[in-house]
Parts: C-alpha cells; sequence; structure tokens
C-alpha cells in the first residue's frame, strides 16, 4: 500500500492526477454537505425543523435533489444564443474548481521518502491566482444573462458586472496588507523570502505570541479581514448581497431561463465559490490547517490538520448562513454606496496606515 | 535550425498552437459582425498572451494579465455593451468605419515598432530558465524603469480626466 502511493506520488503526472480528482471530490461532497448545513441552519433560525426525511437528519436530501435536476427536462427557450447559452454554466464551476486547486487544505504527508503536499498545485504567487480566478467567475453571469436573450436575465447579468467589479477592487485591496506583512514578518530575520504562496503564509502564521494567542494574521489584520469578509459575501452573491438574483424583482436574475441540470450548474458554482472564499479567508488570516494536534497518535495525528481546516472553514460559512437567515436584501444604490464610497476608502485608508506603521518600525522615523 | 528540430520541442508546440491561437481569435475581433463575440474572442487572445508570458517563466506577469485585461478590462466592455444601446448582438450591424484605413495604418507601425525595439534590444539572448520572482520585477520596477512607470500612470490619470469630461452633465444645460 505505501509502496503504491510513494511510486503514485513520486511521480508529478500521477500525482497531479490524483489531487484534481480527490479536490474534485471533496468539492463535490462539501457541497452536498454545505447545501443541507445551510438549509438546516437557516431552518432552525426560523423556528422550523428543515430537511430531515432523507437519510439520517435528512444528509441525503442534496443528493435527492441533484439526482430530480439531472433527471428533469432541459428547456431551451428559442431566443437564445446557443453556444454562449451552453457554455455559461460550465464557464462558472471551472473557475470556482481552479480556486480550490492551490488552497492547502492539510499539512503536508509524509510516505516513505516522497512528501505529499495536500494542495492541487502550490503556486508562487498563489494570492493572485486566486485574485485572477475570481475575476473570471463574473463571466458565466454575464454571458448566461446575454445569451439567455431574456430582459430579467440580463439585468441580473449587469447588475452582477457591476457589483463583482466593485467588490473585486476592495478585496483585492484587502490582501495587499497581507502580502506586505508577509515580507516584513520575513525581514525580521524570523522566516524565509517574501512571498504570495499560500502554502508559505500558513508556514507564516505558526507560533503564538504571550503563550496562547495563535500567531494568525487576524490579529495584526483584523480590518483586511472584516473588509475581505464584506467583500467576499457580495462576491458570491450571496445574501444581504445577492440582487443579481433578486427573485422579488427581476424573476431569477441571470440563470432564469436554465432548468435541469444546468441550473444546477450555477448553484453548485455559487456554493463552491463560498465554500472558496472561506477557505482564502482561513488560510489567509486563520492560520489555515494550523491547529493542535493533542499529542495523538501518528495514525490519527495527520488528519487533525485536515479537522482544523474544515472547523475553521466551517465557522465563516456558518456567519454566511447567519446573515442569509438575518439580514434583509440590499438596494442597488445602497450596494453600491457601501462598496465604492465606504468599502474601498477604508481599504485604502487601512493600507496607508499599516504601510506608514511597518515602514516606520523597518526603518524608523524618517526625521531620526 | 532545421524546423525537424524545431517542431521535436514540446515547448515550441506549445508555442505554436498558443500563437495560432492568438492570431486567429486577434482576426475573428475584428472580423466578427457581433459585439460580444468580438469581445470574447480578445478574451481569447488575451488568454493566449497570458499563455506565453507563462512559457517565460514570468507568471506574476501571466496572472496580472489575466486579472486585469481578462477579469476586468473585457468586463468592462461586456458592460458597457449592455448598458448602452449598443446592438447587444442578434441582429448583426455594420460595424466597419470609414477611417479603417488610417487605423490599419496605425496598427502596423505599431506592430513595426513594437517587433524593431524588441529584436534590436535582445537579439539572439536567451531568458534565464527559472519562474521570475515577483519581488525581483518589483525591485526593477521602482528602481531602473521608475520613471516610465510613472508616465503610464499618468496616461491613465488623463484617461480617467476624459472620462469624466465626457460624462457628466453640464448643469447650465
Amino acid at each position: 500500500m505505501t509502496a503504491v502511493l510513494e511510486a503514485i506520488f513520486g511521480n508529478a503526472f500521477w500525482s497531479a492526477v490524483v489531487k484534481t480528482v480527490v479536490v474534485f471530490a471533496i468539492l463535490m461532497v462539501n457541497t452536498l454537505f454545505l447545501v443541507w448545513f445551510e438549509r438546516r441552519v437557516v431552518a432552525f433560525m426560523q423556528n422550523r425543523i428543515g430537511p430531515n426525511r432523507a437519510g439520517p437528519m435528512g444528509l441525503l436530501q442534496t443528493l435527492a435533489d441533484g439526482i430530480k435536476l439531472f433527471f428533469k427536462e432541459q428547456i431551451t427557450p428559442r431566443k437564445v444564443e446557443l453556444g454562449m447559452y451552453l457554455a455559461a454554466p460550465v464557464a462558472a464551476m471551472i473557475p470556482a474548481f481552479l480556486i480550490f486547486m492551490v488552497i492547502p487544505f492539510g499539512e503536508p504527508i509524509t510516505i516513505g521518502n516522497t512528501v505529499v503536499t495536500l494542495q492541487g498545485a502550490d503556486l508562487n504567487v498563489g494570492l493572485l491566482f486566486i485574485l485572477a480566478m475570481s475575476s473570471l467567475a463574473v463571466y458565466s453571469i454575464v454571458l448566461a444573462g446575454w445569451a439567455s436573450g431574456s430582459k430579467y436575465p440580463l439585468l441580473g447579468g449587469v447588475r452582477a458586472t457591476a457589483q463583482m467589479i466593485s467588490y473585486e477592487a476592495a478585496m483585492g485591496l484587502a490582501l495587499v496588507p497581507v502580502v506586505l506583512f508577509a515580507s516584513i514578518q520575513i525581514a525580521d530575520g524570523s522566516v524565509g523570502v517574501g512571498t504570495m504562496s499560500l502554502s508559505r503564509l500558513v508556514e507564516l502564521q505558526q507560533g503564538s505570541f504571550r503563550g496562547f494567542i495563535p500567531g494568525w494574521f487576524v490579529f495584526w489584520l483584523l480590518p483586511s479581514f472584516i473588509i475581505f469578509m464584506i467583500a467576499a459575501v457580495a462576491e458570491t452573491n450571496r445574501a444581504p448581497f445577492d440582487l443579481v438574483e433578486a427573485e422579488s424583482e427581476i424573476v431569477g436574475g441571470y440563470h432564469t431561463e436554465y432548468s435541469g441540470i444546468r441550473f444546477a450548474f450555477f448553484f453548485l458554482a455559487e456554493y463552491i465559490n463560498m465554500f472558496n472564499v472561506s477557505a482564502i479567508a482561513v488560510t489567509v488570516f486563520l492560520g489555515g490547517w494550523l491547529g493542535p494536534d493533542f499529542g495523538l497518535p501518528s495514525g490519527i495525528a495527520w488528519a487533525m490538520p485536515i479537522m482544523w481546516f474544515l472547523l475553521k472553514t466551517y465557522a465563516l460559512l456558518f456567519i454566511f448562513v447567519w446573515l442569509r437567515a438575518t439580514l434583509p436584501r440590499m438596494r442597488y444604490d445602497q450596494l453600491m454606496t457601501l462598496g465604492w464610497k465606504r468599502l474601498i476608502p477604508a481599504g485604502l485608508a487601512w493600507l496607508i496606515l499599516f504601510t506608514l506603521v511597518q515602514a516606520f518600525r523597518s526603518f524608523g522615523a524618517p526625521w531620526s | 535550425m532545421e524546423f525537424t528540430d524545431w517542431i521535436a520541442d514540446a515547448r515550441n508546440i506549445v508555442f505554436l498552437v498558443i500563437g495560432v491561437a492568438i492570431i486567429g481569435s486577434a482576426i475573428r475581433v475584428v472580423t466578427s459582425p457581433n459585439v460580444v463575440h468580438a469581445a470574447l474572442m480578445l478574451v481569447v487572445a488575451l488568454g493566449g498572451s497570458a499563455g506565453l508570458f507563462l512559457m517565460l517563466g514570468a507568471e506574476f506577469v501571466a496572472w496580472t494579465v489575466v486579472l486585469v485585461y481578462i477579469g476586468a478590462v473585457i468586463v468592462l466592455f461586456l458592460f458597457g455593451i449592455m448598458i448602452t444601446r449598443a446592438p447587444t448582438g442578434r441582429d448583426s450591424v455594420q460595424l466597419d468605419h470609414a477611417r479603417r484605413w488610417p487605423a490599419a495604418l496605425v496598427a502596423l507601425a505599431m506592430f513595426v515598432t513594437i517587433a524593431w525595439a524588441t529584436t534590436v534590444s535582445f537579439g539572439d539572448a536567451l531568458i534565464a530558465d527559472r519562474v521570475v520572482r515577483a519581488e525581483d520585477l518589483g525591485a526593477v520596477l521602482f528602481s531602473r524603469y521608475v520613471i516610465p512607470f510613472e508616465v503610464v500612470s499618468f496616461v491613465l490619470l488623463a484617461a480617467l480626466i476624459g472620462g469624466i469630461v465626457l460624462a457628466r452633465q453640464d448643469p447650465e444645460r
């Protein structure tokens, strides 16, 4: 068994194939769980029971829904632009899947002499890659809205474009102090070189200060974390920023004309993106897979980092669900005001403040 | 070098495929009768150029091209097409322009200038066979090339002011 695993992960090609399949499987299973999790949590918050029939505690409900959607008739309206109409749901899935490829979800495991990183690919510029891919996510919505040849999807598409472009800027700004901070941490001589690699960012958050507070970036970069989370909710088109698919105003937004499995693809992409942004926030601000293993025997201890990662990610996902159950949808002008007049200036101000403080710490006062 | 030797290298095949994709989609950008299709073809062309940067080991530049050009500029194009009364596709319209020959001339002059400058300044020099680190790029950008960098940002500022002037409603009218 060990020899086989070692042979697989020793070979670059097979290791890439196995990792891709594993990442895909994780995302699919996770979505099944996440949809159930959301429905149950929202139900309890609204004093209902929620899905509880299919499988233990209703866990198989999503699977049943998925199978139903798979066998439904796929209606294609006559006025669609067929090529684009079919490509849009697929275009929604690709960036969502690629983002999770660069996120480390566990400590590297050593099998024999081979070290297996629990990460699809460790890019040097992982953080930039994530921003690039999340900026591509808007295409699926624009294309779906445009190709449907109907006015509500088009309105949904236009809203989505404006919203995602606005909040992408805030999201990028929130991540700049992280890169800056990583290189400052290093300049103190503690560890290695400046980095945008996600696995390195996790390593930099090791250790603790004052004995019990973990060395997570969130304790230095709390404003960045808050801005990132607000932008992340908007970026994934979740309540209270779900104007893109506001059912009371524009029917269902960009996916009005989609049915069956094509609609399910958009749905799936939304949930994967939700999981992705939470995983990014955990990796960058909350120490990723770092956590105590309580001195467990090595047979179990290897799974502890994965458990910590999932635990932290689901803590953030709970906030997503909580927001949805609590807050009403914002008006369009409020959304734009919050993005451009509050979030981006706040991000810029925090960046300048942080840079000045760090420059003061590294180089001393300019007048000295 | 013989063509058979050249094509035997897998990297050259990738280069060839990307190059053909870029040229083909670039031609479609200017010949497509549908504005949205043209914009999407531009996405393919820019994606190809990002691929070329990746082949040269310039990861940072490649993903920046994806982030800025594909993820923001073209999305704004599409946004502009959708919120204005521009033709959104379906009925193909006349996208030709009376001044197409001067435009072609400018494009050709641009191409010749860039090709000439690249050939003259690099010649047969080989690039280092490694991934360029973002840190080195930043250091070079803010020391040796700091003046061109600032000049480019002034061009962007001018474009921004131009945009505001065009979009502003004159209160006197």
